[in-house]
């Protein structure tokens, strides 16, 4: 039998029993629509965080104090962790490949204007920071190049603190209280969004030395590097541990590429995809259900043609293959209409709700489809099976 | 060449064995009209349905052009009812969904023949069997002895030597159950092997070699 005879005899049979083929595709297209929307907005999902991730610049590496291990000693005994300082940020910027450090404190404390006061993220950082996280300043300018352990008191206020304080009013030149310090704005930041749950706009941003006499701190809490681009981030890190190993006599600091951050981020975002494809895939298995039922329905109705086939010349094999075909036929257009319709949806949806991002990855499309077929054969086998079992006789005496 | 030797069938009706076939002998040869005849119960669609290889005698050698095809595998016995044998049937079995072409071009499908000689000798045998306008209708838009001239159509588009009918007039009125008999037995004045099985006495007589069977046996054979 050749295989377009196959795929005519297939379609002849779903064509003759249209409504209940057309019910039984509409299952399997749910099911492939979801898979390939829910993985479409997963996988937009998980471009978006990358890209929000990325956003606060790239070729980065972070220190920070205290190293995750397990000694065999409490660690209260020998806690001989030296805390990160400035000398050391100093240190670091001169490793050759290293553009920027930026020392940062964090801390929370309430901003006073007028009679207006707002507890909002103070960040302790360097002047260098607006550029380094790639925050552009609206108006005025970021923190400037002073002595770094003297320098004047000015802030750049993000976005949501310079309105939310000083509402209609130009806070540029106004002196504000941070914690009761005096602090002259100098800038106001460009909105930024919030990353990860952490509200950028609701930051203010001061020079690192003085955050930390504001919080009462001797150390840093972490210090960025950020490296010329094109340099391996691991190159760098070998480096910054190596120096730091040496002032510190030990190494008793992590450090994270942000490479590394992007990986374990990815690989999060990856399992999200895929579980969300496989709560889709769950209405799939309902659609093969679907076609195991009509198929089982099909060859108990056309039990005489069974006989029928067989008495002209037709094999058990040949049997098999017809209606495992019918199955496989009905499951692939399923497949193709769901694609159509999830992709389609995809689409609709990133073009109505620009801030849900999606992308359709083809690869997955078409392993959509391959498990479509997939679930065809599997729920065609069953009945098939009846079919070419039937006794020719007895089949051609059913009416 | 048809040889049936010592040919039994038993089947298993509830918990009771009932011999179908009891130690049959039967020579055909090509070209010969045979009429079986006997009571229901008798034993004359499972000797047809053996000789059609649809079933499988229990003890017994079949001979078919002088090779033993009682040892064959499903697909080889497959392949000689497809070329060698073919059947009509009382309720002529048509596909419903098919066209009349469809229905008479479904043999060759299954023999994988190429569609375009398909074409020509479906187009062949529609005009033989009258039917030619009738081609495209399905099976319900068609008269019982429109029918059963598709379902011969059918069971001779593999140009087997041997055809099988089982009461082939037994479900059509008088008039086109003649030109059914009258096609029948023009095909086998063509040399092909026609075995019928019926109730009917005058149909009977019209066979040149008459079979009777009685109680799974041949009582005669004249």
């Amino acid at each position: 039998m050749l295989l377009r005879d196959l795929i005519r005899l297939s379609l002849g049979s779903l064509v003759d029993q249209r409504m209940r083929s057309f019910l039984t595709v509409l299952g399997i297209a749910v099911g492939i629509a979801s898979v390939v929307l829910l993985t479409s907005i997963g996988e937009g999902v998980r471009r978006f965080m990358l890209s929000e991730f990325t956003q606060f610049g790239t070729n980065l590496v972070s220190i920070n104090p205290g190293r995750t291990t397990t000694v065999g000693v409490s660690g209260a005994i020998i806690n001989n962790i030296r805390p990160l300082s400035i000398a050391d940020e100093e240190a670091l910027r001169r490793i050759a490949g290293v553009i920027d450090t930026i020392a940062v404190v964090q801390g929370n404390a309430p901003v006073e204007w007028e009679k207006r006061s707002r507890h909002t993220t103070i960040l302790g950082v360097g002047p260098t920071a607006a550029a380094v996280f790639k925050i552009d300043v609206a108006r005025g300018r970021f923190l400037p190049v002073d002595d770094q352990r003297a320098p004047r008191a000015y802030v750049a206020l993000g976005s949501t603190v310079a309105t939310e304080l000083f509402r209609e009013t130009s806070p540029l030149g106004k002196i504000v209280r941070i914690g009761g310090e005096r602090y002259r704005v100098i800038g106001i930041m460009e909105s930024k969004g919030q990353m990860l749950g952490f509200d950028l706009d609701d930051a203010v941003y001061i020079p690192t030395v003085r955050a930390m006499s504001l919080f009462n701190l001797d150390s840093l809490m972490e210090i960025d590097l950020l490296y010329q681009a094109g340099l391996e981030s691991r190159t760098v890190a070998d480096q910054a541990r190596r120096l730091l190993s040496a002032r510190h006599g030990a190494e008793d600091f992590t450090i994270t590429t942000q490479e590394e951050m992007l990986d374990v981020l990815g690989s999060v975002l990856n399992i999200i995809t895929l579980s969300v494809g496989g709560l889709g895939a769950i209405s799939l298995l309902v659609g093969g259900v679907g076609i195991l039922t009509i198929m089982t329905i099909a060859v108990t109705e056309r039990t005489p043609e069974v006989g029928l086939l067989r008495a002209i010349g037709a094999g058990r094999g040949q049997i098999l293959l017809l209606f495992i075909g019918e199955a496989v036929v009905l499951a692939a257009i399923g497949g193709l209409c769901g694609l159509v319709i999830g992709a389609g949806g995809a689409w609709l949806l990133g073009a109505l709700v620009p801030s849900l991002p999606t992308h359709t990855p083809w690869l997955f499309a078409l392993y959509a489809e391959l498990l479509a077929a997939a679930i065809g054969l599997l729920a065609g086998v069953l009945p098939a099976r009846h079919a070419a079992g039937l006794d020719p006789i007895e089949a051609l005496r059913a009416e | 060449m048809i040889t049936l030797a010592g040919i039994c069938r038993e089947f298993m009706v509830g918990d009771e064995r009932v011999a179908a076939l009891r130690d049959v002998d039967l020579t055909i040869a090509t070209g010969e009209y045979i009429a079986v005849m006997g009571p229901s119960g008798s034993g004359k669609s499972t000797l047809l349905n053996i000789i059609g290889l649809l079933d499988r005698p229990d003890a017994g050698t079949y001979l078919l052009d002088g090779e033993d095809i009682t040892g064959l595998g499903d697909r080889q016995q497959a392949a000689l009812r497809r070329h060698k044998i073919g059947f009509v049937f009382q309720f002529f079995h048509l596909v419903p969904r098919m066209t009349a072409a469809e229905n008479i071009e479904l043999p060759m499908i299954l023999a994988g023949i190429d569609p375009s000689e398909r074409k020509q000798r479906v187009a062949a045998t529609i005009d033989a069997f009258g039917i030619g306008n009738r081609a495209r209708h399905r099976p319900d838009q068609l008269s019982g002895g429109q029918r059963q001239r598709v379902a011969i159509a059918r069971a001779v588009i593999m140009q087997p030597h041997t055809l099988l009918a089982d009461e082939p007039t037994g479900n059509l009125d008088r008039v086109s159950g003649g030109e059914v008999v009258e096609i029948l037995e023009d095909l086998n004045s063509r040399g092909l092997t026609l075995i019928t099985v019926t109730h009917d006495p005058d149909l009977g007589k019209r066979a040149g070699r008459r079979i009777r069977m009685v109680d799974g046996r041949i009582e005669s054979d004249r």
